[in-house]
Protein backbone atom coordinates (compact mmCIF):
# COMPACT_ATOMS: atom_id res chain seq x y z
CA UNK A 1 0.00 0.00 0.00
CA UNK A 2 2.40 2.60 1.35
CA UNK A 3 5.00 1.97 -1.78
CA UNK A 4 2.12 2.48 -4.36
CA UNK A 5 1.42 5.76 -2.50
CA UNK A 6 4.82 7.53 -2.26
CA UNK A 7 5.27 8.31 -5.83
CA UNK A 8 2.32 9.32 -6.66
CA UNK A 9 2.44 12.11 -4.19
CA UNK A 10 6.00 12.90 -5.02
CA UNK A 11 4.85 12.75 -8.61
CA UNK A 12 2.28 15.80 -8.06
CA UNK A 13 4.31 18.27 -6.85
CA UNK A 14 4.03 22.11 -7.42
CA UNK A 15 6.49 24.24 -5.44
CA UNK A 16 4.29 27.02 -4.85
CA UNK A 17 1.54 25.21 -3.44
CA UNK A 18 3.69 23.72 -1.17
CA UNK A 19 4.78 26.64 0.63
CA UNK A 20 0.86 27.47 0.98
CA UNK A 21 -0.27 23.87 2.40
CA UNK A 22 2.26 23.91 5.40
CA UNK A 23 1.74 27.17 6.47
CA UNK A 24 -2.03 26.64 6.61
CA UNK A 25 -1.58 23.17 8.19
CA UNK A 26 0.59 24.34 11.10
CA UNK A 27 -1.82 27.16 11.57
CA UNK A 28 -4.79 25.09 11.88
CA UNK A 29 -2.41 22.82 14.32
CA UNK A 30 -4.27 23.91 17.59
CA UNK A 31 -7.56 22.80 16.45
CA UNK A 32 -6.74 19.52 14.78
CA UNK A 33 -4.73 19.00 18.49
CA UNK A 34 -8.21 19.37 20.52
CA UNK A 35 -9.66 16.78 18.19
CA UNK A 36 -7.06 14.40 18.07
CA UNK A 37 -5.93 14.64 21.95
CA UNK A 38 -9.84 15.60 23.49
CA UNK A 39 -11.04 12.60 23.91
CA UNK A 40 -8.28 10.58 25.70
CA UNK A 41 -7.41 13.65 27.72
CA UNK A 42 -10.71 14.01 28.83
CA UNK A 43 -11.04 9.98 30.02
CA UNK A 44 -7.48 10.29 31.60
CA UNK A 45 -8.73 13.58 33.51
CA UNK A 46 -12.01 12.01 34.42
CA UNK A 47 -10.35 8.54 35.46
CA UNK A 48 -6.75 9.23 36.71
CA UNK A 49 -5.98 12.20 37.20
CA UNK A 50 -8.92 13.14 39.23
CA UNK A 51 -8.92 10.09 40.84
CA UNK A 52 -5.43 10.42 42.25
CA UNK A 53 -6.08 13.94 43.20
CA UNK A 54 -9.39 12.61 45.09
CA UNK A 55 -7.45 9.78 47.00
CA UNK A 56 -4.61 11.98 48.09
CA UNK A 57 -6.94 14.20 49.74
CA UNK A 58 -9.07 11.67 51.50
CA UNK A 59 -6.07 10.38 52.65
CA UNK A 60 -6.02 13.27 54.83
CA UNK A 61 -8.63 13.29 56.34
CA UNK A 62 -10.61 11.03 58.59
CA UNK A 63 -13.77 9.56 56.82
CA UNK A 64 -17.10 8.41 57.66
CA UNK A 65 -18.95 5.24 56.24
CA UNK A 66 -20.11 6.60 53.18
CA UNK A 67 -16.82 8.02 52.30
CA UNK A 68 -17.45 11.29 53.33
CA UNK A 69 -14.01 13.19 54.60
CA UNK A 70 -15.09 14.87 58.23
CA UNK A 71 -11.99 15.64 59.58
CA UNK A 72 -8.46 16.66 58.68
CA UNK A 73 -5.95 14.45 59.85
CA UNK A 74 -2.90 15.63 57.49
CA UNK A 75 -0.45 12.80 57.89
CA UNK A 76 -2.04 11.14 60.61
CA UNK A 77 -3.51 8.27 58.70
CA UNK A 78 0.25 7.57 57.22
CA UNK A 79 1.73 7.63 60.88
CA UNK A 80 -1.33 5.37 61.70
CA UNK A 81 -0.55 2.95 59.19
CA UNK A 82 3.15 2.86 59.30
CA UNK A 83 3.01 2.17 62.73
CA UNK A 84 0.40 -0.80 62.63
CA UNK A 85 2.22 -4.34 63.05
CA UNK A 86 -0.59 -5.77 60.74
CA UNK A 87 0.27 -3.29 57.87
CA UNK A 88 3.82 -3.37 58.21
CA UNK A 89 3.32 -7.20 58.17
CA UNK A 90 1.43 -6.57 54.88
CA UNK A 91 3.50 -4.44 53.42
CA UNK A 92 6.36 -7.46 54.39
CA UNK A 93 4.22 -10.28 52.55
CA UNK A 94 3.87 -8.12 49.73
CA UNK A 95 7.54 -8.10 49.46
CA UNK A 96 8.24 -11.47 50.13
CA UNK A 97 5.65 -12.04 47.05
CA UNK A 98 7.10 -9.95 44.63
CA UNK A 99 10.66 -10.98 45.32
CA UNK A 100 10.08 -14.23 44.97
CA UNK A 101 8.13 -14.02 42.14
CA UNK A 102 10.48 -11.90 40.31
CA UNK A 103 13.35 -13.81 40.88
CA UNK A 104 11.45 -17.06 40.24
CA UNK A 105 9.76 -15.69 36.93
CA UNK A 106 13.12 -14.47 35.74
CA UNK A 107 15.17 -17.10 36.51
CA UNK A 108 12.69 -20.00 35.06
CA UNK A 109 11.99 -18.47 31.93
CA UNK A 110 15.89 -17.29 31.00
CA UNK A 111 16.72 -20.89 31.68
CA UNK A 112 13.63 -22.02 29.26
CA UNK A 113 14.88 -19.03 26.45
CA UNK A 114 17.90 -20.55 26.74
CA UNK A 115 17.17 -23.78 26.19
CA UNK A 116 14.62 -22.89 23.54
CA UNK A 117 16.99 -20.64 21.80
CA UNK A 118 19.23 -23.60 20.74
CA UNK A 119 19.02 -25.14 16.91
CA UNK A 120 17.61 -27.92 17.28
CA UNK A 121 14.79 -29.81 14.96
CA UNK A 122 11.50 -29.60 16.15
CA UNK A 123 12.57 -26.91 18.95
CA UNK A 124 9.62 -24.58 17.17
CA UNK A 125 7.35 -26.67 18.97
CA UNK A 126 9.19 -26.49 22.74
CA UNK A 127 8.80 -22.68 21.89
CA UNK A 128 5.32 -22.86 21.28
CA UNK A 129 4.56 -24.71 24.57
CA UNK A 130 6.91 -22.56 26.86
CA UNK A 131 4.83 -19.59 25.60
CA UNK A 132 1.32 -21.45 26.36
CA UNK A 133 0.55 -19.76 29.39
CA UNK A 134 0.22 -16.17 28.10
CA UNK A 135 -3.61 -17.48 27.19
CA UNK A 136 -4.45 -18.55 30.57
CA UNK A 137 -6.51 -15.83 32.70
CA UNK A 138 -6.34 -15.28 36.49
CA UNK A 139 -9.66 -17.28 37.10
CA UNK A 140 -8.56 -20.08 34.82
CA UNK A 141 -5.02 -20.72 36.33
CA UNK A 142 -6.50 -20.17 39.92
CA UNK A 143 -9.22 -22.87 39.05
CA UNK A 144 -6.07 -25.08 37.79
CA UNK A 145 -4.03 -24.64 40.72
CA UNK A 146 -6.55 -24.43 43.23
CA UNK A 147 -7.81 -28.19 41.87
CA UNK A 148 -3.94 -29.22 42.72
CA UNK A 149 -3.74 -27.68 46.12
CA UNK A 150 -6.79 -29.09 46.85
CA UNK A 151 -5.71 -31.07 50.18
CA UNK A 152 -8.26 -33.83 50.17
CA UNK A 153 -8.93 -34.37 46.43
CA UNK A 154 -6.34 -32.43 45.01
CA UNK A 155 -3.13 -33.45 42.59
CA UNK A 156 -0.25 -32.80 45.20
CA UNK A 157 -2.47 -34.63 47.98
CA UNK A 158 -2.92 -37.73 45.93
CA UNK A 159 0.54 -37.78 44.87
CA UNK A 160 1.76 -37.22 48.33
CA UNK A 161 -0.82 -40.03 49.20
CA UNK A 162 0.96 -42.59 46.74
CA UNK A 163 4.19 -41.71 47.15
CA UNK A 164 3.49 -42.68 51.09
CA UNK A 165 4.57 -38.61 52.11
CA UNK A 166 2.49 -36.49 54.61
CA UNK A 167 -0.05 -34.29 52.54
CA UNK A 168 0.74 -30.62 52.82
CA UNK A 169 -1.87 -27.96 53.86
CA UNK A 170 -1.08 -26.07 50.90
CA UNK A 171 -4.49 -23.67 51.56
CA UNK A 172 -4.36 -23.45 55.19
CA UNK A 173 -0.95 -23.17 56.64
CA UNK A 174 0.15 -19.40 56.47
CA UNK A 175 3.85 -19.94 54.96
CA UNK A 176 2.22 -23.14 52.38
CA UNK A 177 -0.78 -20.67 51.21
CA UNK A 178 2.26 -18.05 49.93
CA UNK A 179 4.09 -20.40 48.10
CA UNK A 180 0.71 -21.22 46.26
CA UNK A 181 0.07 -17.91 45.38
CA UNK A 182 3.86 -17.40 44.66
CA UNK A 183 3.94 -20.67 42.62
CA UNK A 184 0.66 -20.29 40.72
CA UNK A 185 1.31 -16.59 39.73
CA UNK A 186 5.33 -17.67 38.47
CA UNK A 187 3.30 -20.27 36.01
CA UNK A 188 0.88 -17.67 34.20
CA UNK A 189 3.72 -15.14 33.96
CA UNK A 190 6.08 -17.95 32.30
CA UNK A 191 4.71 -17.65 28.84
CA UNK A 192 5.46 -13.91 28.65
CA UNK A 193 8.43 -14.05 29.84
CA UNK A 194 10.25 -16.43 27.90
CA UNK A 195 8.92 -14.79 24.78
CA UNK A 196 10.59 -11.55 25.69
CA UNK A 197 13.75 -13.45 27.07
CA UNK A 198 13.63 -15.99 23.67
CA UNK A 199 13.70 -12.78 21.68
CA UNK A 200 16.20 -10.95 22.88
CA UNK A 201 18.40 -14.75 22.97
CA UNK A 202 17.56 -14.84 19.51
CA UNK A 203 18.78 -11.52 18.64
CA UNK A 204 22.50 -11.72 19.84
CA UNK A 205 25.12 -12.20 17.19
CA UNK A 206 25.97 -16.08 16.19
CA UNK A 207 29.59 -15.08 15.77
CA UNK A 208 29.94 -14.13 19.19
CA UNK A 209 29.39 -17.80 19.85
CA UNK A 210 31.49 -18.79 17.31
CA UNK A 211 34.63 -17.45 18.70
CA UNK A 212 34.65 -18.40 22.12
CA UNK A 213 33.60 -21.70 20.77
CA UNK A 214 36.99 -21.74 18.31
CA UNK A 215 38.15 -20.38 21.68
CA UNK A 216 36.80 -23.29 23.96
CA UNK A 217 34.85 -21.59 26.03
CA UNK A 218 32.50 -24.20 27.69
CA UNK A 219 28.39 -23.56 26.91
CA UNK A 220 27.58 -22.80 30.52
CA UNK A 221 30.99 -19.83 30.66
CA UNK A 222 28.95 -18.75 26.83
CA UNK A 223 25.49 -18.21 28.73
CA UNK A 224 27.64 -16.64 31.61
CA UNK A 225 29.47 -14.40 29.37
CA UNK A 226 27.90 -13.53 26.54
CA UNK A 227 24.07 -14.44 26.84
CA UNK A 228 22.99 -12.76 30.10
CA UNK A 229 25.42 -9.35 29.40
CA UNK A 230 24.10 -9.42 25.83
CA UNK A 231 20.47 -9.73 27.23
CA UNK A 232 20.59 -7.46 30.65
CA UNK A 233 18.46 -4.95 29.43
CA UNK A 234 15.75 -6.93 28.42
CA UNK A 235 16.74 -8.95 31.54
CA UNK A 236 15.86 -5.71 33.30
CA UNK A 237 12.87 -4.99 31.57
CA UNK A 238 11.01 -7.90 32.46
CA UNK A 239 12.28 -7.89 35.81
CA UNK A 240 10.85 -4.11 36.40
CA UNK A 241 7.33 -5.62 34.58
CA UNK A 242 7.30 -8.23 36.23
CA UNK A 243 7.96 -6.77 40.01
CA UNK A 244 5.36 -3.78 39.03
CA UNK A 245 2.64 -6.63 38.40
CA UNK A 246 3.61 -8.41 41.50
CA UNK A 247 3.09 -5.46 43.65
CA UNK A 248 -0.56 -4.80 41.98
CA UNK A 249 -1.48 -8.13 42.32
CA UNK A 250 -5.21 -9.04 43.04
CA UNK A 251 -7.16 -11.12 41.07
CA UNK A 252 -4.84 -14.74 42.20
CA UNK A 253 -4.72 -14.09 45.49
CA UNK A 254 -9.06 -13.50 46.25
CA UNK A 255 -9.34 -16.57 43.84
CA UNK A 256 -7.06 -18.50 45.68
CA UNK A 257 -6.12 -17.42 48.81
CA UNK A 258 -8.80 -14.31 49.87
CA UNK A 259 -6.02 -12.80 51.57
CA UNK A 260 -5.36 -15.87 54.43
CA UNK A 261 -4.86 -17.60 56.38
CA UNK A 262 -4.58 -15.38 59.36
CA UNK A 263 -4.03 -12.57 56.71
CA UNK A 264 -0.45 -14.33 55.30
CA UNK A 265 -1.26 -13.30 51.83
CA UNK A 266 -3.25 -10.17 52.24
CA UNK A 267 -0.85 -8.03 50.05
CA UNK A 268 -1.26 -4.11 49.66
CA UNK A 269 -4.15 -3.67 46.76
CA UNK A 270 -6.49 -6.74 48.62
CA UNK A 271 -5.64 -4.84 51.93
CA UNK A 272 -6.94 -1.45 50.07
CA UNK A 273 -10.24 -3.23 48.50
CA UNK A 274 -11.27 -4.41 51.60
CA UNK A 275 -10.44 -1.49 54.24
CA UNK A 276 -12.61 0.41 51.69
CA UNK A 277 -15.10 -1.80 50.62
CA UNK A 278 -15.95 -4.18 53.49
CA UNK A 279 -14.61 -2.16 56.48
CA UNK A 280 -15.96 1.13 54.76
CA UNK A 281 -12.88 3.05 56.09
CA UNK A 282 -12.34 5.11 52.76
CA UNK A 283 -9.21 7.10 54.55
CA UNK A 284 -7.01 4.43 55.36
CA UNK A 285 -7.87 2.73 52.48
CA UNK A 286 -6.50 5.95 50.49
CA UNK A 287 -3.61 5.85 52.51
CA UNK A 288 -2.46 2.58 51.43
CA UNK A 289 -3.30 3.25 47.56
CA UNK A 290 -1.29 6.76 48.02
CA UNK A 291 1.48 4.41 49.51
CA UNK A 292 1.55 1.62 46.77
CA UNK A 293 1.18 4.81 43.99
CA UNK A 294 4.48 6.15 45.29
CA UNK A 295 6.18 2.37 45.04
CA UNK A 296 4.91 1.68 41.46
CA UNK A 297 6.01 5.69 40.32
CA UNK A 298 9.54 4.77 42.09
CA UNK A 299 9.91 1.28 39.50
CA UNK A 300 8.56 2.89 36.54
CA UNK A 301 10.10 5.74 37.27
CA UNK A 302 13.38 3.74 37.15
CA UNK A 303 12.35 1.58 33.99
CA UNK A 304 11.97 4.96 32.22
CA UNK A 305 15.19 6.50 33.28
CA UNK A 306 16.64 2.97 31.86
CA UNK A 307 15.02 2.95 28.69
CA UNK A 308 15.64 6.62 28.17
CA UNK A 309 19.61 5.66 28.59
CA UNK A 310 19.26 2.76 26.40
CA UNK A 311 17.51 4.55 23.22
CA UNK A 312 20.23 7.31 23.52
CA UNK A 313 22.83 4.87 23.67
CA UNK B 1 34.94 -29.37 21.24
CA UNK B 2 31.35 -27.77 22.09
CA UNK B 3 29.88 -25.48 19.69
CA UNK B 4 26.08 -23.74 20.39
CA UNK B 5 25.37 -24.47 16.43
CA UNK B 6 26.55 -27.96 15.84
CA UNK B 7 25.47 -29.26 19.12
CA UNK B 8 27.30 -32.97 19.77
CA UNK B 9 24.99 -35.80 20.30
CA UNK B 10 25.54 -36.18 24.15
CA UNK B 11 24.39 -32.77 24.11
CA UNK B 12 21.33 -33.55 21.97
CA UNK B 13 20.02 -36.08 24.34
CA UNK B 14 20.57 -33.85 27.71
CA UNK B 15 19.07 -30.60 26.20
CA UNK B 16 15.88 -32.48 24.63
CA UNK B 17 15.61 -33.91 27.83
CA UNK B 18 15.49 -30.76 29.57
CA UNK B 19 13.61 -29.39 26.52
CA UNK B 20 10.65 -32.75 27.21
CA UNK B 21 10.60 -32.59 31.10
CA UNK B 22 10.29 -28.72 31.35
CA UNK B 23 7.71 -29.09 28.48
CA UNK B 24 5.84 -31.88 30.70
CA UNK B 25 5.89 -29.70 34.05
CA UNK B 26 4.50 -26.38 32.43
CA UNK B 27 1.46 -28.22 30.77
CA UNK B 28 0.81 -30.33 34.06
CA UNK B 29 -2.25 -28.19 35.17
CA UNK B 30 -3.98 -28.42 31.39
CA UNK B 31 -3.32 -31.94 31.85
CA UNK B 32 -4.59 -32.57 35.01
CA UNK B 33 -7.38 -30.41 34.45
CA UNK B 34 -8.74 -31.32 30.70
CA UNK B 35 -8.18 -34.84 31.94
CA UNK B 36 -10.79 -34.30 35.29
CA UNK B 37 -13.15 -31.94 33.16
CA UNK B 38 -14.07 -35.35 31.91
CA UNK B 39 -14.64 -37.39 34.74
CA UNK B 40 -17.76 -37.70 36.86
CA UNK B 41 -17.23 -35.55 39.78
CA UNK B 42 -18.03 -38.72 42.16
CA UNK B 43 -14.54 -39.93 41.02
CA UNK B 44 -12.65 -36.86 41.75
CA UNK B 45 -14.15 -36.82 44.92
CA UNK B 46 -12.84 -40.19 45.95
CA UNK B 47 -9.26 -39.62 44.23
CA UNK B 48 -10.04 -41.92 41.80
CA UNK B 49 -8.01 -40.59 39.25
CA UNK B 50 -7.25 -42.93 36.51
CA UNK B 51 -11.19 -43.85 36.27
CA UNK B 52 -11.90 -44.25 32.76
CA UNK B 53 -15.76 -42.89 33.07
CA UNK B 54 -14.76 -40.89 30.52
CA UNK B 55 -17.67 -38.13 28.85
CA UNK B 56 -18.42 -35.00 28.07
CA UNK B 57 -21.20 -34.70 30.73
CA UNK B 58 -19.34 -31.96 32.57
CA UNK B 59 -19.20 -29.80 29.60
CA UNK B 60 -23.21 -29.98 28.90
CA UNK B 61 -23.83 -29.33 32.57
CA UNK B 62 -21.34 -26.10 32.19
CA UNK B 63 -23.60 -24.93 29.25
CA UNK B 64 -26.80 -25.84 30.31
CA UNK B 65 -26.67 -25.02 33.91
CA UNK B 66 -24.80 -22.17 34.29
CA UNK B 67 -24.67 -18.67 32.63
CA UNK B 68 -21.13 -19.21 31.50
CA UNK B 69 -22.05 -18.75 27.96
CA UNK B 70 -23.75 -15.79 28.82
CA UNK B 71 -20.57 -14.37 30.89
CA UNK B 72 -18.35 -15.26 27.64
CA UNK B 73 -20.46 -12.64 25.44
CA UNK B 74 -19.87 -10.23 27.88
CA UNK B 75 -16.55 -10.42 27.75
CA UNK B 76 -15.79 -10.73 24.26
CA UNK B 77 -18.04 -7.77 23.67
CA UNK B 78 -16.18 -5.64 26.22
CA UNK B 79 -12.78 -6.98 24.89
CA UNK B 80 -13.44 -6.11 21.38
CA UNK B 81 -15.13 -2.79 22.16
CA UNK B 82 -12.25 -1.58 24.38
CA UNK B 83 -9.44 -2.68 21.74
CA UNK B 84 -11.05 -0.95 19.08
CA UNK B 85 -11.42 2.23 21.06
CA UNK B 86 -7.77 2.39 22.86
CA UNK B 87 -6.81 1.59 18.92
CA UNK B 88 -8.73 4.83 17.73
CA UNK B 89 -8.10 6.95 20.56
CA UNK B 90 -4.53 6.09 21.26
CA UNK B 91 -3.72 6.58 17.25
CA UNK B 92 -5.17 10.07 17.70
CA UNK B 93 -2.93 11.04 20.36
CA UNK B 94 -0.29 9.44 19.61
CA UNK B 95 -0.43 11.35 16.02
CA UNK B 96 -1.32 14.57 18.16
CA UNK B 97 2.10 14.52 19.87
CA UNK B 98 4.11 13.32 16.86
CA UNK B 99 2.83 15.58 13.83
CA UNK B 100 0.84 18.63 15.55
CA UNK B 101 2.24 21.42 17.18
CA UNK B 102 0.68 23.00 19.26
CA UNK B 103 1.03 25.00 22.74
CA UNK B 104 2.11 22.78 26.07
CA UNK B 105 2.72 19.88 23.67
CA UNK B 106 5.55 18.69 25.86
CA UNK B 107 3.57 19.00 28.86
CA UNK B 108 1.04 17.43 28.29
CA UNK B 109 3.08 14.36 27.03
CA UNK B 110 5.03 14.58 30.85
CA UNK B 111 1.72 14.23 31.77
CA UNK B 112 1.07 11.21 29.96
CA UNK B 113 4.10 9.64 31.20
CA UNK B 114 3.12 10.47 34.98
CA UNK B 115 -0.59 8.55 33.74
CA UNK B 116 1.96 5.52 33.09
CA UNK B 117 2.93 5.52 36.43
CA UNK B 118 -0.25 5.85 38.46
CA UNK B 119 -1.41 1.98 39.13
CA UNK B 120 -5.54 2.09 38.44
CA UNK B 121 -5.61 -0.34 41.55
CA UNK B 122 -4.41 2.73 43.66
CA UNK B 123 -7.82 4.87 42.33
CA UNK B 124 -10.46 2.75 42.31
CA UNK B 125 -11.87 4.64 45.70
CA UNK B 126 -13.13 7.91 43.52
CA UNK B 127 -13.46 5.88 40.21
CA UNK B 128 -16.09 3.68 41.81
CA UNK B 129 -18.20 6.81 43.31
CA UNK B 130 -17.74 8.66 40.39
CA UNK B 131 -19.18 6.00 37.69
CA UNK B 132 -22.02 5.56 40.90
CA UNK B 133 -23.08 8.83 40.49
CA UNK B 134 -23.21 8.55 36.90
CA UNK B 135 -25.61 5.59 37.33
CA UNK B 136 -23.15 3.52 35.41
CA UNK B 137 -22.69 0.65 37.86
CA UNK B 138 -23.54 -3.03 36.66
CA UNK B 139 -23.77 -1.60 33.02
CA UNK B 140 -21.60 -2.81 30.05
CA UNK B 141 -20.21 1.13 30.35
CA UNK B 142 -18.74 0.58 33.57
CA UNK B 143 -16.55 -1.29 31.83
CA UNK B 144 -15.66 0.75 29.09
CA UNK B 145 -15.68 3.93 29.15
CA UNK B 146 -12.34 4.16 31.58
CA UNK B 147 -10.41 2.55 29.68
CA UNK B 148 -11.72 4.04 25.92
CA UNK B 149 -7.59 5.25 25.92
CA UNK B 150 -4.59 4.27 27.80
CA UNK B 151 -1.49 6.31 28.68
CA UNK B 152 0.77 3.17 27.47
CA UNK B 153 -0.87 2.93 24.46
CA UNK B 154 -0.46 5.77 23.51
CA UNK B 155 3.44 5.92 24.32
CA UNK B 156 3.85 3.07 22.64
CA UNK B 157 2.55 4.32 19.49
CA UNK B 158 4.14 7.89 19.68
CA UNK B 159 7.70 5.70 19.39
CA UNK B 160 6.15 3.93 16.37
CA UNK B 161 4.87 6.71 14.72
CA UNK B 162 8.10 9.00 15.51
CA UNK B 163 9.83 6.40 13.17
CA UNK B 164 7.53 7.44 10.32
CA UNK B 165 10.24 8.45 7.31
CA UNK B 166 9.74 12.25 7.22
CA UNK B 167 9.42 12.03 3.07
CA UNK B 168 6.42 11.03 3.47
CA UNK B 169 4.87 13.71 5.71
CA UNK B 170 6.79 15.98 3.03
CA UNK B 171 5.07 14.31 0.26
CA UNK B 172 1.51 14.65 2.54
CA UNK B 173 2.01 18.17 2.69
CA UNK B 174 2.73 18.48 -1.06
CA UNK B 175 -0.28 16.64 -2.14
CA UNK B 176 -2.07 18.71 0.73
CA UNK B 177 -3.35 15.96 2.40
CA UNK B 178 -4.76 17.28 5.76
CA UNK B 179 -4.52 15.93 9.04
CA UNK B 180 -7.66 13.59 9.08
CA UNK B 181 -6.07 11.82 5.85
CA UNK B 182 -2.78 11.65 6.27
CA UNK B 183 -3.73 9.82 9.83
CA UNK B 184 -5.67 7.55 8.08
CA UNK B 185 -4.46 6.99 4.87
CA UNK B 186 -0.61 6.62 5.50
CA UNK B 187 0.30 6.58 9.02
CA UNK B 188 -1.82 4.12 10.53
CA UNK B 189 -1.03 1.55 7.42
CA UNK B 190 2.78 2.69 7.76
CA UNK B 191 2.56 1.48 11.51
CA UNK B 192 0.41 -1.99 11.10
CA UNK B 193 2.40 -4.22 13.09
CA UNK B 194 2.36 -1.70 16.14
CA UNK B 195 -1.52 -1.71 15.81
CA UNK B 196 -1.74 -5.19 15.61
CA UNK B 197 0.77 -5.29 18.93
CA UNK B 198 -1.69 -2.70 20.53
CA UNK B 199 -4.64 -4.52 19.32
CA UNK B 200 -3.96 -7.73 21.26
CA UNK B 201 -2.12 -6.05 24.16
CA UNK B 202 -5.45 -4.36 24.55
CA UNK B 203 -8.20 -7.01 23.92
CA UNK B 204 -6.02 -9.17 26.60
CA UNK B 205 -6.54 -6.31 29.32
CA UNK B 206 -9.64 -5.90 29.00
CA UNK B 207 -10.10 -10.18 29.06
CA UNK B 208 -8.09 -10.08 32.15
CA UNK B 209 -9.87 -7.88 34.10
CA UNK B 210 -10.84 -8.91 37.42
CA UNK B 211 -10.89 -6.41 40.25
CA UNK B 212 -13.05 -3.48 38.36
CA UNK B 213 -15.28 -5.77 37.02
CA UNK B 214 -16.01 -7.29 40.11
CA UNK B 215 -16.66 -3.86 41.78
CA UNK B 216 -18.62 -2.83 39.49
CA UNK B 217 -20.93 -5.76 38.14
CA UNK B 218 -23.42 -7.88 40.22
CA UNK B 219 -25.60 -9.05 37.81
CA UNK B 220 -25.00 -12.07 35.08
CA UNK B 221 -26.24 -9.41 32.60
CA UNK B 222 -22.73 -7.67 32.71
CA UNK B 223 -20.46 -9.95 34.72
CA UNK B 224 -17.59 -10.98 32.69
CA UNK B 225 -16.15 -14.61 32.58
CA UNK B 226 -13.26 -14.29 35.13
CA UNK B 227 -15.30 -12.87 37.53
CA UNK B 228 -17.92 -15.57 36.26
CA UNK B 229 -16.09 -18.64 37.06
CA UNK B 230 -15.16 -17.38 40.47
CA UNK B 231 -19.20 -17.19 40.94
CA UNK B 232 -19.69 -20.55 39.84
CA UNK B 233 -17.06 -21.59 42.15
CA UNK B 234 -18.12 -20.24 45.05
CA UNK B 235 -21.86 -20.89 44.37
CA UNK B 236 -21.48 -24.32 44.32
CA UNK B 237 -22.07 -25.94 47.66
CA UNK B 238 -20.04 -28.85 47.53
CA UNK B 239 -17.32 -27.84 44.97
CA UNK B 240 -18.36 -29.78 41.69
CA UNK B 241 -14.77 -30.05 40.29
CA UNK B 242 -15.94 -31.82 37.13
CA UNK B 243 -18.12 -29.01 36.12
CA UNK B 244 -15.71 -26.11 37.06
CA UNK B 245 -12.89 -27.39 35.38
CA UNK B 246 -15.24 -28.05 32.41
CA UNK B 247 -15.79 -24.13 32.47
CA UNK B 248 -11.75 -23.47 32.49
CA UNK B 249 -11.34 -25.79 29.45
CA UNK B 250 -13.93 -24.16 27.80
CA UNK B 251 -12.41 -20.83 28.62
CA UNK B 252 -8.78 -21.64 28.12
CA UNK B 253 -8.98 -23.63 24.79
CA UNK B 254 -10.41 -21.11 22.54
CA UNK B 255 -7.65 -18.96 24.23
CA UNK B 256 -4.48 -20.72 23.50
CA UNK B 257 -5.77 -21.49 19.70
CA UNK B 258 -6.17 -17.30 19.13
CA UNK B 259 -2.55 -17.03 21.01
CA UNK B 260 -1.03 -19.76 18.66
CA UNK B 261 -2.92 -18.50 15.24
CA UNK B 262 -1.94 -14.46 16.56
CA UNK B 263 2.04 -15.95 17.55
CA UNK B 264 2.00 -17.54 13.50
CA UNK B 265 0.42 -14.11 11.98
CA UNK B 266 2.40 -11.72 14.67
CA UNK B 267 5.41 -13.43 13.47
CA UNK B 268 5.15 -12.99 9.33
CA UNK B 269 4.23 -9.15 10.92
CA UNK B 270 7.56 -8.65 12.68
CA UNK B 271 9.15 -10.36 9.37
CA UNK B 272 7.32 -8.14 6.94
CA UNK B 273 8.24 -5.05 9.68
CA UNK B 274 11.58 -5.74 9.66
CA UNK B 275 11.84 -5.83 5.67
CA UNK B 276 10.34 -2.64 4.91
Amino acid sequence: MLKSTTPTVVGSETKAKTKHRTFSLNAKDKYYAVLFLGPSLLILSVFVFYPMLRTLYISMFLTNTLGKTTVFNGLGNYTDLLGSPEYIASLGSTLVYVFAVTVLTVGIGLLLANLASKRLPGIGIFRTLYSVTMGVSVSVAAIFWLFIFNPSTGFFALLSNMLGLPVLNWLTDPTMAMWAVIITTVWMNLGFTFLILLGAISAVPTTLYEAASIEGASERRQFFKITVPMISPTLFFVSTITLIEGFKSFGLIDLITKGGPTNSTNMLVYRIYKDAFYSGNYAQASSEAIILTVIIAFFTFLQFKFLEKRVNY
Amino acid sequence: MISTNKPSRLNKIVSYTLLLLLAFVILAPFFIGIWTSFLPTMEIAKGNFMSTDLSLNNYVSAFTKTPILRYLGNSLVVSVLTMAAQLVFCSMSAYAFVFLKFKYRNAIFVLFLITMMLPFEAEIIPNFTTVKNLGMLDHYSVLLIPFLTSAFGTFMLRQAFMQTPSELKEAADIEGLNHFQFYWNIVLPYNKVSLITLGAYSFLGAWNQYLWPMLTTFSNNSRLIQNGLRQLQSEETFNDWGMIQASAAIIVIPTILVLFIGQHYFKSGMNEGAVK
